[in-house]
């Protein structure tokens, strides 16, 4: 494997330019994703047949934290993927350590969030518009957990290895995928929650 | 007992049982075969965990003829049913699950495949690649697409076919209306191997963009390649909204959410408008590589370069971009307006105009040209004139006023099969033709092949011709049966000769394989047509590691240059080469995929559950596993290259 020396670890090999470039490509299919579910969400956002609209079901408390936490760990990322480029292992496994527990923060609040619209009668069947919030923001969410177990296992393999050109190529996709995410919350919490809420 | 009541076909008949006991016996018949031979290891070791992309190419071709041989049948049936009237060959229940499955299994399972094949085989040798970007991955892309359709041919036997056709439009494939698993067998069939396309269109697009040899820029790249990029381009931005409609149907399927109810604010035509908005670019996906397949055709034989390069590149990608913007044109009847009506109209016509240009070049292409009569010209030349009729009549149908004629008649199935049998089935059997002496080492035989050739082509023409007339006359398509007063007996008559003659023409080609595969000769060389792209310039069959040294290009016809103008190709010495190792990770992982799909088509919420957990324990497992491939020595490429017949220089 030749190594490049110029280029920042993550990017020092032929495999690990073709591993970040496809990853690209793969979040352009993830905007495609959540772009066809915006659309679905769009188009049945009327459709609240005897149930809930989202004005009467949406909290704001919540929301604003979900909010705070996961923009917060797209910047403590940003943070670990720079202590990584210094090359500090250590502070880097900190600050990754720091963002999948926000993430789950995050989570914990979603889970909390949906347990109470089940109480209002606001369940997965109840019309076309609770179906399509509750497929994105399970996306979403689905999305955020396999995040954590994958920024885990990463975790593990640069605990183990080092930075390496592996490892570090590793962690700077993941990192691409975590602001991927936050991208992503930040369109449900304008269009969803915010748009729902007027 | 009641636990395997589910599995039961709901309308079992004679046919049925029939192939039940036929599946075992073959499956009986080909386990012990391999193990008299004693294969198992060889074809553990060489095949199944293989992540070369030329062997998974041909994996993916020897699937498609079997998935071309499955839906021919289901297409022999219908002929033979509409054949007369009032007949009682089958079923409308039969009738409704055969059209299904036949479409289903045609445009997915067996032109996907199709195109597939030869994109793997062709695209990494013609850019200069030892392989593609990600050989791994593209080995689970086929294990995924196999995945998916082994769970769609079990439906017939196990729990019954789905019946929506191939659109599935709700609220017809609702629990409802589609009572038996057979719409669920769809949605996950559908839902694994699009997962597969979607990874394949990723793994394509990265190799096409950064694994170019030195000094093929974007624009010199060969016209096959560039077909394949744009291709993989729109599967990358269609694929994820099959995802989401699938995942939707499963949903209102099996956890009663309400996506495509009618009551309760759920929204029918959001699965009409989500389904043909990847339908519709679905259809470009398979239809440009064999655009792409007859620009590498064309020129080989009418002994030219290509017409119009750049005009060629432009039409594709608009042709590519326009593919979005017209999905409302399959159901033009189903209430939008006029204003959305006459603009997806406008979008439609629009597009005849970039594949104009294409009829053009490659006529300008033939113009002089000392044009050799190959079998994989002759379906190039047959193509354009049956193509342009299947094209027109589909500007016919794109007039949205017309269209209300039109719409749901036979017009509209004669149409769309002169589009889709000549544009991508002849250019597949072209590029198979075209590229199997590169693929196998010998040629498949002229004179069989030739005739093949002549029953395909009039039995397209037999076959469809006669549907114009009678859809306009009014005979509805998926009708399983007619009176005799229509008239359309004679039309149906003349149909089912037709198809006859198409299902002739197959067996030829695979009476072809197999007389070619004893008699052929084998000292061809490495270049029988006098081609003029790069995959020619290595032998045949091609080594594991492609090209031994990495040709150097500056023509968008390197090969040919290089034959005829001594520009040298190939510089410098041997180096080692990197190889990646095989592994056995994708075909598990397309094994889980199918449990996965079958608990979920029969509601087996446990299987499902812990088929997911076997998922991401495969990925967890290649997380953490330790892979950095192997080298292949100087010495061995040295060996290598001598066995077959002296370095390319």
């Amino acid at each position: 494997m030749k190594i490049d020396h110029s280029q920042p670890l993550e990017y020092s090999t032929e495999q690990n330019r073709l591993n970040i470039f496809g990853f690209w490509v793969f979040l352009g299919a993830e905007i495609a994703l959540f772009g066809t579910l915006f659309a679905s969400y769009f188009t049945l956002v009327n459709g609240t047949g005897s149930g809930p609209a989202g004005s009467e079901v949406f909290v704001i408390s919540t929301l604003i934290i979900q909010t705070l936490l996961l923009l917060t760990s797209s910047f403590t990322i940003g943070l670990g993927i720079n202590a990584m480029r210094l090359g500090r292992k250590k502070a880097m496994i900190n600050f990754f350590i720091i963002t999948l527990v926000l993430g789950l923060g995050f989570l914990g609040f979603e889970i909390y969030e949906f347990t109470q619209y089940v109480h209002e009668g606001f369940t997965l069947q109840t019309s076309g518009f609770s179906s399509i919030v509750f497929l994105i923001l399970g996306t979403h969410g689905a999305h955020v957990s396999v995040g954590i177990f994958w920024g885990l296992f990463i975790i593990m393999q640069v605990k183990k290895h080092g930075l390496t050109p592996k490892t570090t190529n590793k962690a700077f996709i993941f990192s691409l995928y975590w602001h991927f995410l936050d991208v992503v919350w930040i369109f449900i919490f304008s269009f969803i929650y915010l748009k729902g809420m007027m | 007992m009641d636990f395997f009541d589910r599995f039961a076909v709901p309308n079992p008949g004679p046919t049925i049982y029939a192939s039940m006991v036929a599946i075992v016996l073959t499956i009986i018949a080909i386990i012990i075969g391999i193990t008299y031979f004693k294969k198992w290891g060889y074809l553990w070791r060489e095949w199944l965990t293989t992540v070369d992309h030329k062997r998974i190419a041909l994996m993916y071709l020897i699937s498609a003829l079997l998935m071309l041989f499955r839906g021919g049948v289901d297409a022999l049936m219908m002929r033979a049913q509409t054949a007369v009237p009032e007949n009682t060959l089958l079923g409308a229940q039969e009738y409704n699950e055969i059209f299904t499955t036949h479409g289903v299994v045609m445009i997915i399972f067996m032109a996907m495949a199709f195109v597939m094949a030869l994109m793997n085989f062709v695209v990494p040798l013609q850019i200069g690649a030892r392989d593609v970007a990600f050989p791994r991955l593209n080995a689970l892309s086929f294990w995924l697409y196999f995945a998916g359709a082994m769970l769609f041919n079990i439906s017939f036997v196990i729990g019954g076919s789905p019946d929506a056709g191939w659109s599935s439009y709700f609220p017809l494939a609702n629990n409802e209306y589609s009572q038996s698993v057979g719409t669920n067998y769809y949605m996950f069939a559908l839902q694994i191997s699009g997962i597969g396309t979607l990874i394949t269109g990723i793994n394509f697009i990265t190799t096409i963009f950064k694994m170019r040899a030195p000094g093929m820029k974007l624009m010199k790249m060969p016209m096959f390649t560039w077909t394949a990029l744009i291709t993989n381009l729109i599967i990358v931005f269609a694929f994820p909204m099959l995802t989401v409609a699938v995942t939707m149907g499963s949903m209102d399927r099996l956890f009663a959410t309400k996506f495509f109810t009618t009551a309760d604010g759920g929204m029918d035509m959001l699965w009409a408008n989500l389904f043909w908005m990847w339908g519709h670019p679905e259809v470009y996906i398979l239809i440009l590589p064999a655009f792409g397949i007859y620009s590498e055709i064309i020129p080989t034989f009418a002994r030219r370069n290509l017409y119009g390069y750049k005009s060629m590149v432009i039409s594709i990608v608009a042709i590519s971009a326009l593919s979005f913007l017209v999905w409302v044109h399959h159901f033009y009847s189903m209430g939008q307006g006029a204003l959305v009506n006459s603009i997806f109209s406008i979008t439609t016509m629009a597009i005849a105009v970039p594949t104009g240009i294409k009829i053009f070049n490659w006529l300008f292409t033939l113009r002089k040209g000392k044009i050799t009569f190959a079998v994989p010209m002759m379906y190039s030349l047959g193509f354009i004139p049956i193509f342009t009729i299947g094209g027109v009549t589909g500007v016919m149908l794109g007039m949205a006023v017309a269209d209300y004629q039109y719409t749901n008649t036979m017009f509209l199935v004669a149409h769309f099969h002169l589009v889709i049998i000549p544009g991508v089935v002849f250019a597949m059997i072209a590029g198979m033709t075209y590229w199997w002496p590169k693929i196998f080492g010998f040629m498949l035989n002229e004179r069989i092949g030739k005739w093949a050739f002549w029953f395909i082509s009039i039995g397209v023409c037999v076959t469809f011709f006669p549907m114009f007339i009678s859809g306009l006359d009014g005979q509805a398509r998926r009708m399983y049966t007619y009176s005799e007063s229509t008239g359309f007996g004679i039309w149906n008559m003349i149909s089912f000769v037709g198809a006859l003659m198409l299902a002739a023409g197959f067996v030829l080609i695979v009476y072809n394989i197999y007389y070619s595969f004893r008699y052929s000769p084998r000292n061809i060389g490495s270049d029988p047509w006098d081609a003029r792209s790069l995959e020619w310039a290595t032998h045949s069959p091609v080594p594991e590691y492609n090209f031994a040294l990495t040709p150097q290009v500056n023509s968008s016809e390197a090969f040919w240059d290089y034959k005829k103008k001594g520009v040298e190709l190939f510089k410098g010495k041997y180096e080692e080469i990197h190889m990646p190792n095989n592994s056995g990770m994708p075909i598990i992982m397309g094994a889980i995929f199918f449990v996965w799909g079958f608990a979920f088509v029969f509601g087996m919420w446990i299987v499902g559950i812990l088929a997911t957990l076997g998922i991401f324990a495969c990925m967890i497992h290649r997380s953490f596993e330790k892979d950095d491939g192997r080298h292949i020595s100087i010495k061995e490429i040295e060996e290598t290259e001598e066995k077959l017949g002296g370095a390319k220089k």
